[in-house]
């Protein structure tokens, strides 16, 4: 309107960074959420009306505090982001299916104010926030945490729901025979690969989390190293047990293993501190099932192992880039 | 914020007995004697118990060192305050144990780990041994009654959440956040009011003070 426009400069300064990526935090959350869609949808497939319940009662839970959360510390509303989605669902599949709806809304509320908000929000909490929601549960409501197991697609019989126990419940309470008359003999390890076992609502099939992991590792949003060191530890650790295909296979350590442990706020940056940290929780997860109170201990090795993680920081920095003829 | 030394003239009783209560409050302010904030309060009628033997503990204590501080050797004053806290917490005790034997059969461990609380001999150290007998006596008072007050709050908010009852007497069935019946729920009982008197410390201080004291909040 003003005559012409000023003519453009040639170079245009800013501070760095320059490097720009399409990927966003929001982008890499509902990426996970996507990944997880598979085994939660198989849970409520198995579980029933329930596990619908628990998981809408959970994220329900979960966005809720965030969005309150948000508007007493006066910052803007992240519920979008879909981390409090994410944490709240990653809640609701570490959950037994027959938790009243309104426990796992208490959790889901908990996990974001005390496992996140209270630290300042997404990136500065120290633990994983669904652990502490399950680990506030398992407190709180220690009946219902324990006994909320059910026979899967028993709501197929017209059955409200059939409780019974896990595989790792029966191991602790009975021997090794009655766990596996519970999966159905030795060939169960097929049912524990689908998922037809009484379990958490989303760890029960293996096949469909790996599935989710695949898309993850394809879209390079997460890395081997941790997983791979859960399964080390808990292989070593049990591997004297007689029943280490039965740990490695059942309890909720491929969710944890792929979903928890590759956490970017709650693991180590580096990967030999990665590697470290899965390795510590594979370990500690063992030690919690064959030497512990509970008959599965991955929450609480993931907490543990979450409290490490600033240490496995300091102890595994990333070396300084080395080039050619650089002086060192 | 370590304890405030006060050195010079001590202020009115009132002042005193509120700084007790609020700006010094030992459990929420001072962080003192966590461990049996904790653990004694998960019910009121606990919490109140306790919270009236350290009362009369800490008065009579800061009392006795007030008066006998001249002859009180100061390389010798941390064990002789220990030995008079000690004196008046055998005599609270034995009182406890004669008078209300069903409560004391619960804390009656803590009463006797009085002697070892922090805030009474961080008391004596920081006032009594440097004050005169009136005002020593209505900083015991405070400091007592701030004490008493928070055990008080967090029985309160623990016993509610923690088994639904009110002093004993049930309001809803069952137990409904059985974790803060727990050590670590009582640890974010008290973490969450220590962040309500935060909270009503700045609202208060709004407009008058600078941001240097109010953004602080709590430091140990």
């Amino acid at each position: 309107m003003s005559g012409t426009p000023a003519p453009r400069p040639p170079f245009v300064v800013t501070p760095g960074p320059h490097l720009r990526t399409s990927e966003s935090t929001a982008g890499i959350m509902w990426w996970v959420n996507a990944a997880l869609l598979p085994t939660t949808a198989w849970g409520v497939w198995v579980f029933g009306p329930p596990a619908l319940e628990v998981i809408l009662g959970a994220v329900a839970g979960a966005v809720g505090a965030e969005a309150l959360a948000n508007r007493l510390m006066k910052q803007r509303l992240t519920v979008k982001n879909g981390s409090a989605v994410c944490t709240g669902l990653l809640l609701a599949l570490t959950l037994p299916p027959l938790v009243p709806w309104w426990a796992a809304l208490i959790g889901g509320v908990f996990a974001i104010l005390f496992g996140k908000m209270i630290f300042g929000g997404l990136g500065y909490n120290l633990f994983n926030p669904a652990m502490i929601g399950r680990a506030f549960m398992m407190a709180s409501f220690p009946v219902a945490m324990t006994i909320g197991w059910s026979i899967p697609r028993a709501w197929y019989s017209r059955l409200e729901a059939i409780t019974t126990a896990t595989p790792l419940g029966v191991m602790r309470e009975h021997d090794l025979q009655a766990a596996l008359h519970l999966i159905g003999g030795p060939e169960g390890w097929f049912r524990l690969l689908i998922g037809l076992r009484p379990g958490s609502i989303g760890e029960v099939s293996v096949v469909l989390i790996l599935l989710g992991a695949l898309v993850l590792l394809a879209r390079g949003i997460i890395r081997l190293y941790a997983p791979l060191g859960v399964f080390f530890g808990l292989a070593l650790m049990t591997s004297f047990s007689g029943a280490a295909w039965l740990h490695m296979l059942s309890g909720g350590v491929w969710l944890a293993a792929f979903f928890m442990a590759t956490d970017y706020v709650t693991a180590p940056v580096t990967r030999p501190g990665q590697l470290v940290f899965g390795v510590l929780i594979g370990l500690l997860t063992g030690l919690i099932r064959m030497w512990g109170g509970y008959p599965e201990g991955i929450c609480f090795a993931i907490l543990i192992a979450n409290a490490m993680v600033p240490a496995l920081d300091l102890w595994f920095r990333p070396g300084r880039v080395q080039t050619a003829g650089a002086p060192s | 914020m370590s304890t405030v030394i006060h050195p010079g003239p001590a202020p009115g009783a009132r002042q005193l007995i509120l700084n007790g209560i609020f700006a010094e409050n030992p459990v929420f302010r001072l962080a003192l004697s966590l461990c049996p904030a904790v653990a004694v309060t998960t019910t009121v009628l606990n919490g109140l118990l306790l919270g009236v033997a350290v009362l009369f503990v800490q008065v009579l204590s800061s009392v006795t060192v007030t008066l006998a501080k001249r002859l009180i050797h100061p390389r010798v004053r941390i064990p002789v305050y220990t030995v008079i806290i000690a004196v008046w917490v055998s005599a609270i005790d034995m009182s406890l144990a004669a008078f209300a034997p069903a409560l004391y059969a619960q804390v009656g461990l803590y009463v006797k780990l009085i002697v070892a609380f922090a805030i009474i001999i961080s008391r004596l150290e920081v006032f009594a041994s440097r004050q005169p007998l009136v005002p020593t006596f209505f900083d015991g008072l405070g400091m007592g009654l701030g004490f008493l007050l928070a055990l008080l709050m967090i029985g309160a908010f623990r016993e509610l959440l923690g088994s639904g009852s009110f002093a004993g007497i049930p309001l809803v069935p069952g137990k409904p956040l059985l974790f803060f019946a727990l050590p670590a729920g009582g640890f974010f009982s008290i973490a969450l009011l220590m962040a309500l008197f935060n909270w009503i410390e700045r609202r208060n201080q709004g407009g008058r003070a600078g941001p240097a004291k109010s953004a602080g909040g709590h430091g140990v």
